[in-house]
């Protein structure tokens, strides 16, 4: 169960080591476009448009400069005439600027919009698939880990979605627009760079990847570290009881050593891809310039695509010029995409983990028997009704298309029982046990013996073979797993409070319970007394898991909160454990009467609490080895004996 | 708070301030570099097809040679930066742990275990990522702007006026952007906060949510929350959204001044007021401009957003420790009595009620004392101020006749052995987790306490013995297992005075009794205080107190309180009537 699997590796730590799955980024885009069908593509063109006019500037300011250097060649200083023929490009210029910065405005404010709404889905998405979930799931992941989904995982998408994916797509528009247009001028040169950039590419890669293994080994020391913070700081005051500090701290630089190193190793390469992709252009530009200055000399025949239309004819400095300029937006570009690489390895990391959450098989519920409002007669005849009755019976269509009504009376039986929670390991052998309606069973054991595993099965936390336990005379797998726990109350040894006030708590139990009704159930529960006691009594902000109440008045308020509910059959595991034994004693009663007309299972450790129980079962190893009221196992003088008296350990 | 901050800095100054230089360095030549360009670019134009290569191929080495020494800057920059920013986070890991270390009681209360986790990892994380964003930009950024700027003017002359419209433009846009988004951005965080509470308890607590059919309540709860979130964070988003546009408009209105005003300049000119080059190059310091503004007011944006880590970061360092050494302080321990004199104490000065009130007691050097109370008795309260966890609010405790805040702490704690309620083992070796008592222990001294602590059959039955590991909160070793460790963790310091608070819970009457009746026959002369649910744990103490709402209700030998105390007698019999009282 929880522990036993804890001890498994953290599974964020084998996925670094794993391979990029690019099929990964193909899944994220195509939800993206599911998210939002028109909006998307409306983005994505103008990002391609906004890019494309990018380019597009540099060839009026190209030839703006053209007619500035012919009129200065021709000694010429007449701006009127001039202007006549340098205006209409500027203003054509404007133009495309004009547009280039609706398109812009358009797409950012529009990606905002979809990333938002994109990471909202996806983290609905998450938290509904996570709702179905069989409890196995998170009795076999770390809390911790199952959290970074929602945390680390999706702000890995943020960045994708908003910035890496967005750079992908206008850089490559506009490296492909601009090597049309250097392709439009001469094949030569574009030759050149394209050389220029292949090196680039080369070099982004090496290093990019270098960063990677850092950042990925730096991930987990990230973790090391972490879990040392944590184990510490939640032991901060043994560490002061034992004047444990000058250790403490030894052993947390020596841990946080370690993780600077591969920090700052990690931080220099991601650093180093810059200046260096940077100056690989710079150097292009001077062997661009060089090219250009050679071809021009040698006379080398243009190949170009505009010679298809224009004939061949030789590389002129007109050409050379503007080439130099597109070098630098070339190289340019590809170093804003090589930037992006860190980030979108680490996204593609982050949505595999995403997708993995969200491929989990759900909680698996073929159950079509349900539970409904029930009038019954004195003859026994149940009739289905619309509104609350407090009676309350199973709704049970047959194969044939007859209806049947089974009154839910709480009468729970199990019948040669076995189970296991992994394949081989079985934990419970032949269990066979009747609980019938309004009595108490309890369960006693050591830890292991599976007390806990029997409650799991009643109400289908985990999933058994048919027939083997029956409710009112029902297979339980036929019953709907949202009515099959509607009639069972679990009060479990580790109480969970929600965020909210002490009545929403206590109310949680039944959405539409009236204050008085949630007053009442803790009374019973006896929690009243504390409650009002509290500074803000009923309406008490609880957060945190309730850090401010002690262990025992969380206790408390589970019971109340189960009492609320109004169960037919109620488990209480473990659930007085933290109450000590005058207070439990005080809260008997209430118990006591919250228990009467209820069918029962108690898993208590203190035998006192089981003492009144109509049967006790004990279990050792999976099996009951002993059953029967305390006044039969005290006579048996068996084990249950031995744990009475006090020559037995529980543990 | 700042320099309490960058105190952390220390021995990688160095580094910090080299990459300062280097980064300066960097984009010192890098300035050049469009100088050397724009002369290669009007070269090749003026040549025209007297085209001389040697000129180009020349220009061109410069242009490499600088290329290579900006590569060198950059890459020296690179690795400083990244040494600089880890180191500095590295310290101040370390100066914030230490500090918790010397944390009293009362510190560690105030600030959740959690909140200081979060300090340290998240909050330290976005003060690393501000340093290498401010010592690779901070000093750059100016200089090339004021750089850049001053060359537009050599270079342009009248058409760097532009900058006069467009910087304040760019800049004050800039500016109002980061204001408006800001009290946006720092909205959502805290939203995101609550955000992840909520899925935190949903995963935590499945099996109640499952236990009660609630999936589908807590996926509506979710969505409104998850909705709301992204509702802030597309506002916010959305403002900042506006940076490109305006940095765009104002690229491109340099843009088109420059190519009117400069073509016009030019050809009125003949080329003398300025040139075809002078003006690409002019194109080019615009852009330049513009660029740093925009890294300027991220910096800003930065800053800003982890100012918010930085105050939290500089709470802790600057908690001031309620509880230190005095100075000359007693380091000697006479002998383990204790003595409360009219002790009043409160959690917190501002709580109205006091958690102890007026509690005198004198205990004799080598007793046994009991103590018996419900939940919330104060119980655990009264024995915390023996070690000095917490000092007394009025009155005074005293340990061997001398006032417990005459010690040095070190040696109150070390003689003063406690087993807290919320016993912890750490992960490690059952071994490194006993040395924690005492770390020169020997082999045989360990197998002695854990001997006296009933724990040494079950662990020489572990197969790796006393070098099994303990996985982190002793999770692999039962509750009576741990707590029995605890105790032989706590023996091992040979302590005058020994508390168990509620330390024997989970082990049986059995046991507990042996374990009590080492103590009385192995270290008589240690002053033994048991806090018990138990009856049967206290009852052949020399004095037991029964404790109610922070008072001592009763005290005296168990004879004595049956036939006295109500409470007392109450609990006995409900305990011997339960079963649990039987020995």
């Amino acid at each position: 169960m929880s522990n036993t699997s804890a001890r498994k590796a953290p599974p964020g730590m084998e996925k670094g080591k794993r391979k990029i799955n690019w099929r990964v980024l193909g899944r994220v885009v195509k939800m993206l476009f599911q998210s939002y069908p028109r909006l998307v593509p409306i983005a994505m063109i103008c990002i391609m448009f906004s890019a494309a006019v990018a380019a597009i500037p540099s060839i009026f300011t190209q030839k703006v400069l053209a007619v500035v250097t012919s009129y200065m060649d021709s000694g010429n200083t007449d701006w009127s005439a001039a202007a006549g023929e340098i205006i209409p490009l500027v203003i054509v210029l404007i133009c495309l600027y004009l547009l280039s910065i609706t398109f812009t405005t358009i797409q950012t404010q529009l990606m905002a919009y979809i990333t938002q709404g994109f990471l909202c889905k996806m983290r609905r998405k998450m938290f509904d698939g996570m709702q179905h979930l069989p409890i196995r799931y998170f009795d076999t992941n770390k809390h911790g880990d199952i959290m970074s989904h929602y945390t680390n995982d999706i702000d890995t998408l943020r960045q994708l979605v908003s910035q890496s994916l967005p750079v992908l797509l206008q850089s490559s528009i506009i490296v492909v627009t601009v090597l049309c247009i250097m392709l439009w001028y001469s094949v030569w040169m574009t030759l050149v760079v394209l050389l220029g950039v292949l090196l680039m590419i080369f070099v982004s890669g090496k290093i990019g990847g270098g960063s990677a293994k850092y950042f990925v080994r730096l991930q987990a020391h990230v973790g090391k570290i972490e879990g040392y913070i944590q184990e510490m700081m939640s032991g901060q005051k043994v560490v002061k009881v034992f004047s444990h500090e000058d250790k403490a701290k030894e052993e947390f630089h020596e841990i946080n050593d370690e993780l600077f190193k591969i920090s700052y190793r990690a931080n220099a390469y991601a650093n180093m891809l810059g200046p260096i992709i940077m100056n690989i252009g710079n150097i292009l530009y001077v062997i661009v310039a060089a090219a250009g200055g050679v071809f021009i000399l040698t006379g080398i025949q243009n190949y170009s695509v505009s010679a298809l239309f224009f004939g061949v004819g030789m590389l002129t400095i007109d050409i050379a010029v503007p080439f130099l300029n597109m070098t630098k937006q070339f190289t340019g570009n590809v170093n804003q995409f090589s930037q992006q690489i860190n980030s979108i390895v680490m996204a593609l990391a982050g949505a595999d983990r995403i997708f993995k959450l969200m491929d989990q098989e759900p909680e698996a519920d073929e159950g079509y028997v349900t539970l409904v409002n029930a009038r019954i007669d004195e003859q026994g005849n149940v009739t289905e009704t619309a509104e609350h009755t407090g009676q309350w019976a199973w709704k049970h269509p047959h194969g044939d298309g007859t209806l049947t009504y089974t009154p839910l009376r709480g009468d729970v039986r199990m019948e040669h029982m076995d189970f296991a929670y992994e394949e081989g390991k079985t934990v419970l052998h032949d269990v066979t046990l009747y609980a019938e309606p309004g009595q108490k069973v309890a369960f006693v054991g050591a830890t292991g013996a599976g007390k806990t595993t029997i409650t799991n099965l009643i109400n289908r936390f985990y999933d058994i073979a048919d027939g083997k336990i029956r409710y009112d005379g029902i297979n339980i797998n036929k019953i709907k797993k949202d009515d099959l726990r509607r009639s069972l109350g679990i009060v479990l040894q580790e109480t969970n409070l929600f965020t909210g006030t002490v009545m929403d708590n206590i109310r949680y139990g039944k959405l539409d319970a009236t204050d008085e009704e949630c007053i009442a159930a803790a009374k019973l529960a006896g929690a009243h007394d504390f409650i009002t006691r509290l500074p803000g009594g009923y309406q008490s902000e609880l957060t945190n898991n309730g850090a401010n109440l002690s262990q025992g008045q969380r206790q408390l308020i589970a019971i109340a909160r189960a009492a609320v509910a109004d169960p037919p059959v109620m488990i209480l595991d473990e659930a007085t454990s933290s109450i000590d034994t005058r207070t439990e004693a005080i809260v008997q009663a209430g118990m006591d009467r919250l228990m009467k007309g209820r069918t029962v299972f108690v898993i208590a450790h203190r035998l006192s609490t089981i003492m009144n129980s109509d049967v006790i079962m004990v279990l050792d190893h999976g099996r009951i080895i002993e059953r029967g009221d305390h006044q039969k196992l005290i006579d048996e003088k068996g084990t249950y004996y031995q744990l009475y008296t006090g020559a037995f350990e529980l543990e | 708070m700042l320099k309490r901050l960058t105190a952390s800095v220390r021995e990688f100054k160095t580094a910090s301030i080299l990459t300062l230089l280097f980064i300066i360095g960097e984009a010192i030549i890098e300035a050049f570099i469009p100088f050397i360009t724009a002369d290669l670019i009007n070269y090749i134009k003026d040549a025209g097809n007297d085209l001389e290569m040697k000129r180009i191929l020349l220009t061109g080495a410069l242009l490499v040679g600088m290329a290579v020494l900006s590569l060198t800057c950059g890459g020296v920059a690179a690795y400083t930066c990244a040494k600089a920013s880890s180191g500095f986070a590295r310290n101040l890991r370390n100066d914030i742990f230490d500090k918790i270390q010397a944390f009293s009681f009362e510190n560690v209360d105030k600030f959740s275990a959690t909140s200081l986790v979060t300090r340290l990892t998240t909050d330290v994380n976005n003060i690393q990522m501000s340093y290498m964003m401010i010592i690779r930009t901070a000093i750059r950024a100016p200089l090339v702007l004021i750089f850049s700027i001053i060359m537009a003017y050599v270079m342009g002359g009248v058409l760097a006026t532009s900058f006069v419209v467009l910087i304040p433009l760019l800049g004050g846009g800039l500016f109002l952007v980061s204001r408006k988004a800001m009290p946006a951005f720092r909205a959502v965080f805290r939203k995101y906060d609550r955000l992840n509470e909520s899925i935190e308890e949903n995963v935590r607590g499945a099996r109640v949510v499952k236990g009660f059919s609630r999936e589908r309540h807590e996926m509506k709860k979710f969505g409104v929350a998850a909705e709301d979130i992204r509702g802030d964070f597309t506002r916010a988003e959305r403002i900042v959204a506006c940076n490109s546009p305006l940095m765009q408009f104002c690229v491109n209105a340099n843009m088109v001044f420059v190519l009117l005003v400069g073509s016009q300049l030019i050809i009125k000119s003949g080329g003398a007021d300025l040139n075809v080059g002078h003006m690409s190059a002019m194109l080019t310091y615009g852009m330049q401009i513009l660029m740093q503004l925009m890294m300027l007011n991220m910096i800003y944006v930065m800053i800003t957003m982890s100012s918010e880590s930085m105050k939290r970061v500089g709470e802790v360092l600057n908690e001031q420790s309620t509880l230190v050494s005095p100075e000359n302080a007693v380091t000697e321990v006479k002998d383990g009595s204790i003595d409360f004199e009219g002790v009043s104490f409160k959690y917190s000065a501002k709580a109205d009620r006091f958690a102890l009130a007026n509690v005198n007691l004198h205990i004799r050097s080598g007793m046994t004392v009991g103590i018996l109370g419900g939940t919330g008795s104060s119980k655990s309260t009264l024995v915390q101020l023996i070690p000095r966890l917490y000092d007394v609010t009025e009155g005074a405790v005293k340990v061997g006749g001398v006032d417990v805040r005459h010690y040095d702490l070190d040696t109150l704690r070390g003689e003063v052995a406690m087993v807290l309620q919320k016993n912890l083992l750490f992960s490690g070796t059952i071994k490194e987790n006993l040395r924690w008592g005492n770390a020169n222990a020997t082999d045989e001294e360990l197998i002695e306490a854990c001997k006296l602590a009933q724990a040494h059959d079950f662990v020489s039955s572990f197969p790796d013995g006393y070098n099994t590991r303990i996985e982190q909160g002793g999770t692999n070793v039962s509750g009576g297992q741990k707590q029995r460790l605890c105790i032989a963790r706590a023996l091992l310091k040979k302590p005058k005075i020994l508390i168990l608070d509620d330390s024997t819970s989970a082990v049986d009457t059995k046991t507990d009794a042996m374990i009590r009746a080492g103590f009385k026959s192995y270290i008589p002369e240690t002053t033994k205080i048991i806090i018990a649910q138990r009856v049967s744990s206290v009852q052949d103490a020399d004095l037991i107190l029964v404790m109610e709402n922070g008072e001592i209700a009763a005290m005296g030998k168990h004879d004595q309180l049956l036939a006295s105390c109500e409470i007392y007698r109450e609990i006995y019999e409900q305990q011997t009537k339960g079963g649990e009282g039987h020995e």
